[in-house]
């Protein structure tokens, strides 16, 4: 528990470029942008587990980063780029549910939200890293959980979804250090999984209805 | 007290004869990374001297406002540099007179002229682009409020010469989330306020897209070097007040010696060279937003600048 000031103050820097990163996802238009933001975002996430793994002396947050950099920036883009076609990735999102100011407004708000409901939280945790972890990896949730809902492409829904997914491992991190192996690397093979089901489900329903706007498929119909 | 004001002017007078420079170098930079070869970089200061000497037409159907409004809005600027930590980590002379929000209101004083100018003299272009400036403007204000409000909470005050020491002492301030996220959104507003690419293309020469520009295509002689000139001194302060206030003083006097002082003058071309550096990567990787994309371009930097603050809160 040293807890130096330098890497605290990394540690939120980092923190700060991760959420960023969430709010990207939620905003971009292009596909291939998002994923890039998303493979930005887990990058992130392994620095501050990296971070933290130094202040705190566990070994296990270093196996969490290093899962991280391996599952979630080189399989899943991998698979991401292998099973859905590429022509998704050129496309821009035209239609949203909601436009993108009133999108940005919304994540403002849902992370004022995130720490409203992290501030009661964080007196239980002994790390001093939970100040800054938790309430973000709860804004991250929170962001994806948005971007699940508001996105009507099958891609970018993917990637909130992930989204939420490093959201827990960020916040995680800081408040139980020592996370037993078990759980990270059923995570490590959960999530891939969990890309490759969609990515292929995505190519199926791109060759089906020639689009990926899965947005649209809101009532059934004959065809 | 003399060594003050004397410096004071010496500040002025860096802006004024370096602003120029400054231009024609973020030009040339920017047709060097898309492969040209480009204008000298003194070029802006031979456009301003044969305007100088140029003959100066003025509709007879404009009014005074016309042609005061280059005065005004070279004047804004060099007012500006009297204020702004320039060169020194220490107030100068005047320093006294005004704060970041002064800064922000003498700077709209001079847009607010130059934009009645374009209304005034009745031609096409010159309201349309007046009204773009607006809109652009007042997306951007709660983006400024939202920023000077974070800087004032982060350092305690909006005075520059607190700020700027405040991020430095010690230097994990430097690295405070808060920080880092008001000067990304810091950047997005000096990109629309100077109508930079993602918002408007600074080389464009058709009126119909033009934002910032179009209010100025009315001037001849004078008046077109004074309003060009004062683009380019906007340009400069608004990039001295991001790389001293909000980034760090590093570079600049801490001493009372002349000699320091004069040295801090290629110390903080140099800065702004690293600045321009990036400003020009920017401007040269994106294209330029459609006008009702403008709204989602500031509409993130309200969001950065409100996550700033709200990371700020978290920790105390």
């Amino acid at each position: 528990m040293s807890g130096s000031p330098v890497l605290f103050a990394l540690d939120a820097l980092t923190g700060a470029l991760f959420l960023l990163t969430a709010l990207g996802v939620v905003a971009t238009r292009q596909v291939l942008a998002s994923l890039q933001l998303f493979i930005l975002q887990s990058l992130l996430l392994a620095f501050s587990a990296l971070l933290l793994g130094i202040a705190q002396g566990s070994v296990h947050l270093l196996a969490v980063a290093a899962i991280t950099i391996a599952t979630k920036t080189l399989l899943i883009p991998w698979l991401l780029r292998h099973t859905v076609s590429a022509e998704i990735y050129r496309t821009r999102e035209i239609e949203r549910v909601l436009n993108i100011p009133s999108s940005l407004l919304i994540a403002a708000v849902l992370i004022v939200l995130a720490y409203v409901v992290a501030t009661p939280l964080l007196g239980t945790a002994a790390v001093p890293f939970a100040r800054i972890n938790l309430p973000l990896g709860i804004a991250a949730m929170f962001l994806g959980t948005f971007t699940i809902v508001a996105r009507r492409e099958a891609v970018p829904q993917l990637l909130g979804l992930l989204g939420v997914e490093n959201g827990v491992f960020f916040a995680g991190a800081a408040i139980v250090p020592n996370l037993p192996m078990i759980a990270e690397l059923a995570a490590a093979v959960d999530v891939p999984a969990i890309a490759l089901v969609i990515g292929m489900l995505t190519r199926r329903i791109h060759t089906r209805l020639g689009t990926t706007s899965v947005g649209e498929l809101a009532s059934l119909r004959d065809h | 007290m003399t060594e003050r004001i004397v410096y004071n002017i010496i500040q002025v007078l860096v802006v004024v004869a370096f602003a120029p420079l400054v231009e024609g170098v973020t030009s040339r930079l920017k047709e060097i990374l898309q492969s040209k070869r480009g204008p000298s970089i003194f070029q802006p200061y031979r456009d301003i001297w044969k305007l100088l000497h140029k003959d100066e037409i003025v509709s007879e159907h404009s009014s005074w406002l016309f042609r005061a409004a280059p005065y005004v809005a070279f004047a804004a600027p060099v007012f500006v540099a009297l204020l702004i930590p320039v060169l020194t980590r220490y107030p100068l002379f005047f320093a006294f007179m005004a704060d970041m929000l002064g800064v922000g209101f003498v700077f709209a004083l001079g847009g607010f002229f130059a934009s009645l100018a374009a209304v005034d003299t009745a031609n096409p272009y010159g309201p349309m682009g007046a009204s773009r400036t607006r809109m652009v403007g007042f997306l951007a204000e709660p983006v400024f409020i939202m920023v000077f409000l974070t800087i004032s909470f982060v350092a305690g005050s909006t005075i520059p010469y607190i700020v700027q020491t405040h991020w430095v002492t010690p230097i994990a301030n430097f690295f405070e989330p808060s920080h880092i996220l008001l000067l990304i959104a810091f950047l997005m507003l000096i990109l629309a306020e100077d109508g930079r690419i993602p918002v408007d293309s600074p080389s464009g020469h058709f009126e119909l897209a033009m934002i910032d520009h179009s209010k100025s295509l009315e001037y001849s002689g004078r008046g077109a070097a004074l309003m060009k000139w004062a683009g380019a001194m906007k340009f400069f302060v608004l990039i001295i007040v991001f790389i001293n206030v909000l980034v760090t003083p590093w570079g600049l006097a801490k001493g009372t010696d002349v000699g320091e002082v004069l040295l801090a003058i290629p110390l903080v071309l140099f800065k702004m060279f690293c600045f321009v550096l990036v400003l020009v990567y920017i401007e040269s990787s994106l294209a330029k937003l459609r006008l009702f994309r403008i709204t989602e371009f500031i509409g993130a930097a309200f969001v950065i600048s409100v996550v700033a603050v709200i990371t700020r809160l978290s920790e105390i």
